[in-house]
């Protein structure tokens, strides 16, 4: 058994199983938001912005920013363990990756239920 | 016809302070032999050429090589597989420090072997004679325990090639499925509890390099994936 | 000299093979300072090859089976100097040391009722020869060797086994009263020299098959223990019976399992006809390794071989179907598809009778240990030194090996000879220390190769060797050609006492061993040579066109070579089984 900290659920079962659950919860969302877009070709600010005022889309969205940063990290870190092989560098890219990926989580949150 | 040229990959740590491709002429007289009989002609030429080689069948797995860029057994491999406009480049396995010429070190490779601990468990007590076995259990092992350990596969492997530490790769894994699948094993949940983690199954991304080289046509994928399906069954 | 590191064991395995792995197995187990010592990782050491399987009367195919019918065949295989009290030991024991591997994981083919899976092979029989062909052969599909050598390499790491991989043992080291306390041995990564003290060396380096042009065996099988042995002063046992197999495939001289034949598979030649119905009336294909082979090179010699020389015959195996071959002989579907541009499935195939396995080797009792006679016929053991597997010579073969005996005597001799060692041990073994000079006279020989300036190259040598043995000693021998090749090979050994060892770099000099391996050839090529050219009978393997009877009268006899007179003595064959009645020789016939 290969021991590590930094893999986002600990253990290679549950991050495998949660990139696979995330990558679900993307292609829905994607294909939902193509469907609507098709659905309403001459689509305004008005009929967008009522659709993400409905708690059901608002939760969905979330949902799929969560599926997001979980899959993001999940793939970001196994590319760091590929390739960076310097511990510094590799700490150090984790890091920014972490950061970065909560910062957008956090804003996406912000987006949908702010104002 | 025009000589066989041969390309191959030399290097000596007494002699040489770096690695270097020498070029070889080999009369094979147009037959479409091995490449191990290509071996032996040139070290006809210069004795001072090492590689391994045992069986020459191909079932002892000692001459895993890359030829032209392919993994596979010198002792079974015909040119006619792999030379393309009468040219052949023969490399050691990739990945694994060379230890000189075609011979690599293997100590990494057989470590990942030995850590899925390679021999049956079984903690009941022995009978009198064999532990029965219907042949449909016994089926469940075809494909797997035939691997040769050549290394052809787990060389060929990109993600052997970045974590060899700590990906079993698919030899290892291959051999680790041949104990989860067999009905005499009792150790089920240890063994799959020594591979859960991130590294020594999960690095396997699919890429199948590993079933494209096999020289015995086995499947590690097939097995990795297997390997996954129980520890999921085992997890949730 | 003493500048030589030395490394302590209380028992050294030379070789990692199926007898060797064996040994080690049950010295490990016990927790005695072990190691085995092999020239290549263990897993590709000969014994992966074995195909066929284990023959073993574990009653599984026939659950009235016996262990005693199986000795009645051993011994008659053997065309009767087979020593009784051995094959007793062997055909009574084997059950036990077979249900082990299958506990060790070994992934034996089932019955349906679960049990193990037994297929026919040739001079098998129920009942003492009385009740028809048995099937007492266990096999794992046709790859029982490579599941046998990687279930022991398993279970030895399991044991935590210390393994001195890709090493070469060079020569052996004995003391002052001709004990053997160890060896020189040879890191062949590092090219380091090492002098290995141990109270007890086993010689488990397998067979030589190597001496022949066309053979079934590795490139590694060069008779390492042999010449070894015979360099300290050793004799040797019926070096004259080498077993031709009938099926090697023609040109590769990969072998075609017998259980081709055990399957239903049969040989024809250039008019189809099945012609070991005429030869052996009664068993027909599963007769003998040695008549089958005699037979099919009659047939060539009288113009009815096969393809545009016609020097071959064809194995006939589509009749079985695919599958039938996918299931029980996949491995041969490969081998053939590679090695003779053949799919068995449509067409049969092209195959010559190929040299396969030394009967002969190191005289042992059935604890491995060797053995001497002296000047008055005296049995003595030699101190220190053992082995098992095809480097011994139990003898449970005799003239002739039965198909699926030599994995049987692998796993019973290793086994036994490491539960004597282990006894030996815990009773204490002191033996004088090796003097200086002793490790001298045995670094001797790496030290002329490393010295060497000038002279013939290596691979010209052994290509002349191997011709030599080829055409003077193959399947049929007369006095007049023997007597030409025992020349040329006394010509050669001078020849290759001059050779030359171009490179002398140290990390991973295979140029080395292969000087090294040379020098055990010739040993053993002389050793067969005269054994050959002495024994004035036709018996089991050794078949003579000037003498074409088997001779009771003067030959029911080992023969025992001492390598440094070159002389050929006559050493008494054991008709005293503890348990059974004594088989007497009878005409033998299949």
């Amino acid at each position: 058994m290969v021991t590590n900290i930094t893999s986002f659920g600990r253990s290679g079962l549950s991050d495998w199983l949660m990139q696979r659950a995330s990558a679900v919860i993307m292609a829905l969302y994607t294909v939902f938001i193509v469907a609507f877009l098709l659905f309403n070709p001459n689509l305004d600010y008005y009929a967008w912005s009522g659709l993400f005022n409905q708690t059901w889309m608002r939760i969905f969205s979330l949902l799929a920013f969560i599926a997001l940063a979980a899959h993001a990290w999940v793939g970001l870190w196994t590319v760091t363990t590929d390739y960076l092989k310097s511990t510094r560098l590799r700490v150090g890219a984790q890091s920014v990756i972490i950061l970065g990926i909560f910062v957008y989580l956090v804003w996406g949150i912000q987006i949908l239920w702010g104002a | 016809m025009s000589n066989l040229q041969v390309s191959i990959y030399r290097y000596n740590p007494e002699t040489d302070s770096a690695p270097y491709m020498q070029e070889f002429q080999v009369d094979t007289k147009g037959r479409d032999v091995m490449v191990l009989d290509v071996l032996h002609m040139m070290k006809e030429q210069d004795s001072a050429l090492a590689f391994r080689r045992s069986c020459r069948e191909g079932v002892c797995g000692s001459d895993g090589m890359n030829m032209n860029g392919k993994n596979g057994l010198a002792c079974i491999t015909p040119l006619s597989d792999v030379v393309k406009n009468n040219k052949l480049t023969l490399r050691p396995l990739p990945g694994l420090p060379v230890i000189r010429d075609m011979v690599v070190d293997m100590g990494l490779f057989y470590k990942q072997y030995e850590r899925i601990q390679p021999y049956l468990k079984n903690d009941t007590p022995a009978p009198a004679i064999e532990r029965l076995q219907s042949p449909e259990e016994r089926d469940k092992l075809d494909g797997l325990y035939e691997c040769i350990l050549c290394a052809c596969c787990s060389t060929a492997c990109p993600s052997f090639w970045w974590n060899p530490e700590k990906f079993v790769g698919p030899a290892g894994l291959l051999q680790s499925y041949r104990f989860l699948a067999d009905s005499r094993d009792t150790a089920t949940s240890e063994r799959l509890s020594d591979l859960e983690d991130p590294f020594s199954v999960f690095r396997c991304r699919g890429i199948m390099n590993c079933v494209a080289v096999c020289p015995k046509g086995l499947n590690p994928t097939r097995a990795i994936g297997k390997i996954r399906e129980m520890l999921l069954a085992e997890a949730t | 000299m003493s500048n030589l590191r030395s490394l302590t064991f209380d028992a050294i395995i030379i070789g990692g093979g199926g007898s060797g792995l064996r040994a080690a197995l049950e010295l490990a187990k016990s927790g005695k300072k072990t190691a085995v010592l092999s020239k290549v990782f263990p897993t590709r050491s000969h014994t992966v090859s074995a195909q066929g399987g284990i023959t073993c009367a574990i009653a599984s195919d026939d659950p009235n089976d016996d262990w005693r019918w199986h000795m009645y065949d051993t011994v008659k295989g053997g065309d009767y100097i087979a020593d009784q009290d051995a094959a007793e030991y062997m055909c009574s024991e084997g059950p036990k040391a077979v249900f082990e591997l299958e506990h060790m994981g070994l992934p034996f083919s089932r019955l349906d009722n679960g049990r193990i899976y037994q297929r026919p092979f040739g001079g098998q029989s129920k009942n003492f020869g009385e009740g028809g062909q048995a099937a007492r052969t266990c096999a794992a599909a046709d790859r029982t060797g490579h599941a046998l050598l990687h279930t022991l390499y398993q279970n030895n790491l399991k044991n935590d086994t210390v393994f001195l991989n890709e090493w070469y043992a060079v020569d052996l080291v004995k003391n002052a009263s001709g004990d053997v306390v160890g060896c020189i041995a040879m890191c062949i990564e590092t090219g380091e020299v090492v002098h290995v003290k141990s109270k007890a060396t086993v010689l488990a380096t397998g067979g030589a098959g190597r001496i022949y042009a066309s053979t079934t065996n590795a490139l590694i099988n060069t008779g390492d223990g042999i010449g070894m042995a015979m360099r300290a002063g050793f004799p040797m046992q019926d070096m004259e019976m080498w077993q031709f197999h009938p099926t090697g495939i023609y040109g590769a001289g990969t072998l075609v399992t017998e259980g081709c034949r055990g399957e239903g598979g049969y040989l024809i030649n250039k008019d189809g006809e099945r012609f070991m119905e005429r030869y052996a009336p009664n068993a027909k294909d599963l007769a003998g390794r040695d008549v089958v082979a005699r037979s099919m090179v009659m047939e060539i010699l009288e113009g009815r071989g096969c393809g545009d020389k016609g020097d071959h015959v064809f194995l006939k195996l589509d009749h079985l179907g695919e599958e039938v071959l996918g299931k029980r002989l996949p491995g041969i579907v490969e081998l053939s598809k590679t090695f003779a541009h053949v799919d068995p499935a449509k067409d049969p195939i092209p195959v010559v009778p190929t040299c396969h396995y030394m009967m002969g080797g190191i005289p042992t009792n059935i604890h491995g240990q060797a053995i001497t006679m002296d000047e008055s016929g005296n049995d003595h053991i030699v101190n220190g030194l053992f082995a098992c597997g095809e480097a011994a010579c139990v003898s449970v073969h005799g003239a002739n090996r039965l198909g699926g005996n030599s994995l049987l005597d692998l796993v019973v001799f290793g086994r036994a000879a490491g539960m004597f060692i282990e006894g030996a041990l815990n009773e204490g073994i002191e033996y004088l220390d090796a003097s200086e000079s002793d490790v001298e006279s045995a670094m001797q020989r790496i030290t002329r190769w490393n010295e060497s300036e000038g002279g013939e190259s290596i691979p010209e040598l052994k290509a002349e060797l191997q011709e030599i043995m080829q055409s003077s000693f193959g399947v049929f021998r007369e006095e007049k050609n023997m007597l030409d090749g025992v020349d040329k090979l006394a010509q050669l050994r001078e020849r290759i006492a001059n050779a030359y060892l171009p490179d002398k770099s140290n990390a991973f000099n295979t140029a080395r061993v292969e000087a090294l391996e040379l020098d055990n050839l010739m040993e053993v090529a002389e050793a067969t040579a005269i054994a050959a050219l002495k024994r004035n009978e036709s018996r089991g393997a050794h078949s003579r066109y000037d003498y074409p009877d088997r001779d009771d009268v003067n030959w029911l006899k080992h023969s025992l070579y001492f390598p440094l007179t070159k002389e050929l003595k006559k050493r008494d064959v054991n008709f005293k089984p503890k348990t059974v009645d004594t088989f007497e020789p009878k005409v033998r016939t299949y």
